[in-house]
């Protein structure tokens, strides 16, 4: 069992919402050494279901880290040379303050009464413990997916704090497609008999099922059709069509797809780690997240005046985050006169293509890392 | 690097901002930023050669430079630099009036339709010369705005660019001889390569 490493904050911290959320708890995992000139810190912002075992063991699946083939010594983001945090966000169920976190006031978890909270509220977390660590400036923030969007919040919100962020098959706004797809998954969760209204910690159980099929619609977006239908095709599962003498026979339903087979294992998996009211609230935050918006309808105007070096990098076949929201993003960059590369990695394997083995993609990250490291003025790494 | 690179990158003042579109392999970026200390970035259409340009730890960005120069603001780059691409682009003096807006100079390289060996050759066949510089045949070609040194230098003048500089390379080599006159230029240059800028209007 890995010792949860976490710190309390007990000043707390002021919502965007304006709601004081005292004391602040951040939980957290790190790996590398810091150097003396604090100047060699990369955070890792993670995605909307993840946490902060980035490069070590979930401590309930038991599963690897969920990026333990990127992070990690001689490795593309390279633990021999970079300090990496990676904390788990505001409002996750891993530790660091949410729905799960037991309140002082009522002895009792948050539950529905957790307040809204931003994607600047998740940074603004991240900030205490950077302050806490004492580094001024963070060499790199790096994230997919919801990762992203924490990546691009931390580059616009404190640019000064950022030299070189990686946003990943992310956007600088949630579509209307993505909203749509996170309210099905909400009301598969408010559907479930279990849901008890959001009370159903008090009631002693969890909305297991709605949760379960939050997640399979989840899978769906994370993948493509290629990878579907390379991975499971049409294939029924063997065992699992009734036979001639089977009253299931009579049925007009056959047996089990692989594919259906696959999705329910991934949602009642995921019902083991993760809270239904964090689901609700990161979703939420998610959401909301507009950076064109927030500075008056201009994406550009996000970027004025950021010195950040960027490495924007989207998947040929990703539906989820397309390469067209990257370009969007690149385009607003490069209005602001900013500083970015963009990549788009050939790969079929839709959005979760960040998580999984794409060479290219790794080239580039460890290439990104190595020539900014140069402009940093880091000292060469033994791998660089 | 090639020739006309080492030559383009010693027109470069160290410590400028420069883009580079077309970038390729990244070479002249990476030897701006390394030897003279340029915040260099590049452009450019292949995407495998934009991947191993971000390996290699260049800035270097995917797109295409009849679109994305529209995005960047007036004056952000002190050298904007275009390598044998003018004649490839689809519009090729908006890609110009671009260069010249984002950047206070241009750096512009492209291959001379009006050397003697062409004139000659379509004169002689009848057809499509194809030489080293022009290797294609015209229906693969990606080269769909040939033009001569003359044709470079009536456009500077009708678009208000200042040539500041030129000169002729023939293979690997600077054809001082070509380049003393234009006229010489335009049937013994294989190659022109123009450093432009912004004529001043009145009252700037």
């Amino acid at each position: 069992m890995l010792e949860v490493q976490s710190i309390t904050f007990p000043e707390g911290m002021t919502l965007q919402c304006g709601e004081k959320l005292a004391p602040l708890e951040v939980a957290y995992q790190t790996y590398g050494t810091l150097s003396s000139r604090r100047d060699n810190a990369i955070i890792i912002c993670h995605a909307f279901t993840g946490d902060q075992y980035v490069a070590s063991p979930h401590p309930i699946t038991g599963k690897p880290g969920w990026w333990s083939r990127m992070v990690g010594p001689g490795l593309p983001i390279d633990t021999d040379r970079f300090f990496v945090i990676c904390t788990n966000v505001l409002g996750g169920c891993m530790g660091t303050t949410g729905p799960t976190t037991v309140r002082a006031e009522t002895g009792k978890p948050w539950g529905k009464d957790f307040p809204p909270i931003t994607m600047h509220d998740i940074v603004a977390a991240q900030v205490k413990l950077v302050d806490h660590f004492g580094i001024d400036r963070l060499f790199a923030v790096i994230g997919g997916s919801m990762g992203g969007m924490q990546t691009l919040t931390w580059a616009t919100d404190y640019s000064e704090r950022v030299f070189a962020a990686m946003p990943i098959a992310t956007s600088p706004f949630q579509s209307a497609q993505n909203i749509a797809f996170n309210e099905v998954s909400r009301q598969a969760i408010y559907a479930d008999p279990d849901w008890h209204g959001g009370d159903y910690q008090a009631h002693g159980v969890i909305p297991a099922r709605g949760l379960a099929v939050a997640r399979m619609v989840g899978h769906i977006t994370y993948l493509s059709e290629e990878a579907l239908t390379r991975k499971f095709g049409r294939e029924i599962r063997p065992g699992t069509m009734p036979g001639p003498n089977d009253p299931l026979a009579a049925l007009p339903f056959g047996g089990m797809f692989q594919v259906e087979s696959y999705l329910r294992y991934q949602g009642s998996n995921f019902t083991r780690r993760f809270d239904a009211h964090s689901y609700l609230s990161i979703s939420r935050a998610m959401d909301f997240f507009d950076l064109g918006s927030e500075h008056g309808g201009s994406l550009a105007a996000a970027f004025h005046g950021v010195a950040t070096r960027f490495c924007v990098v989207s998947f040929s076949s990703d539906w989820l985050f397309p390469t067209s929201r990257s370009r969007t993003l690149v385009r607003a960059i490069n209005q602001a006169g900013g500083h970015v590369s963009f990549v788009e990695i050939e790969s079929g394997r839709g959005h979760d293509a960040f998580l999984l083995e794409e060479p290219d993609f790794d080239r580039t990250i460890r290439g990104f890392l190595n020539g900014s490291a140069r402009h940093a003025g880091l000292p060469e790494g033994e791998n660089s | 690097m090639r020739f006309d690179q080492e030559l383009i990158a010693g027109m470069v003042a160290p410590h400028s901002r420069v883009l580079d579109i077309g970038c390729g392999d990244g070479s002249l970026i990476g030897y701006l930023s390394q030897e003279k200390g340029c915040d260099a970035q590049g452009i450019e259409l292949d995407m495998k050669a934009v991947t191993q340009s971000v390996a290699h730890g260049l800035p270097v960005m995917h797109g295409d430079a009849d679109t994305v120069l529209a995005d960047y603001p007036d004056d952000t780059f002190d050298y904007v630099v275009l390598q044998r691409t003018l004649q490839a682009v689809e519009y090729p003096r908006d890609v110009l009036r671009h260069m010249l807006r984002i950047g206070r100079s241009a750096l512009v390289s492209f291959p001379n339709f009006g050397h003697w060996r062409l004139r000659w050759h379509l004169l002689r066949t009848g057809r499509m010369p194809m030489t080293s510089v022009w290797p294609t045949p015209w229906y693969e070609t990606a080269n769909i705005h040939p033009c001569t040194i003359y044709d470079f230098f009536a456009l500077c003048e009708e678009d208000g660019y200042e040539v500041c500089k030129w000169m002729v390379v023939n293979g690997n080599r600077q054809s001082r001889l070509a380049g003393q006159s234009p006229h010489l230029a335009n049937l013994f240059g294989e190659q022109g390569l123009f450093l432009l800028r912004r004529k001043m209007r009145a009252g700037q």
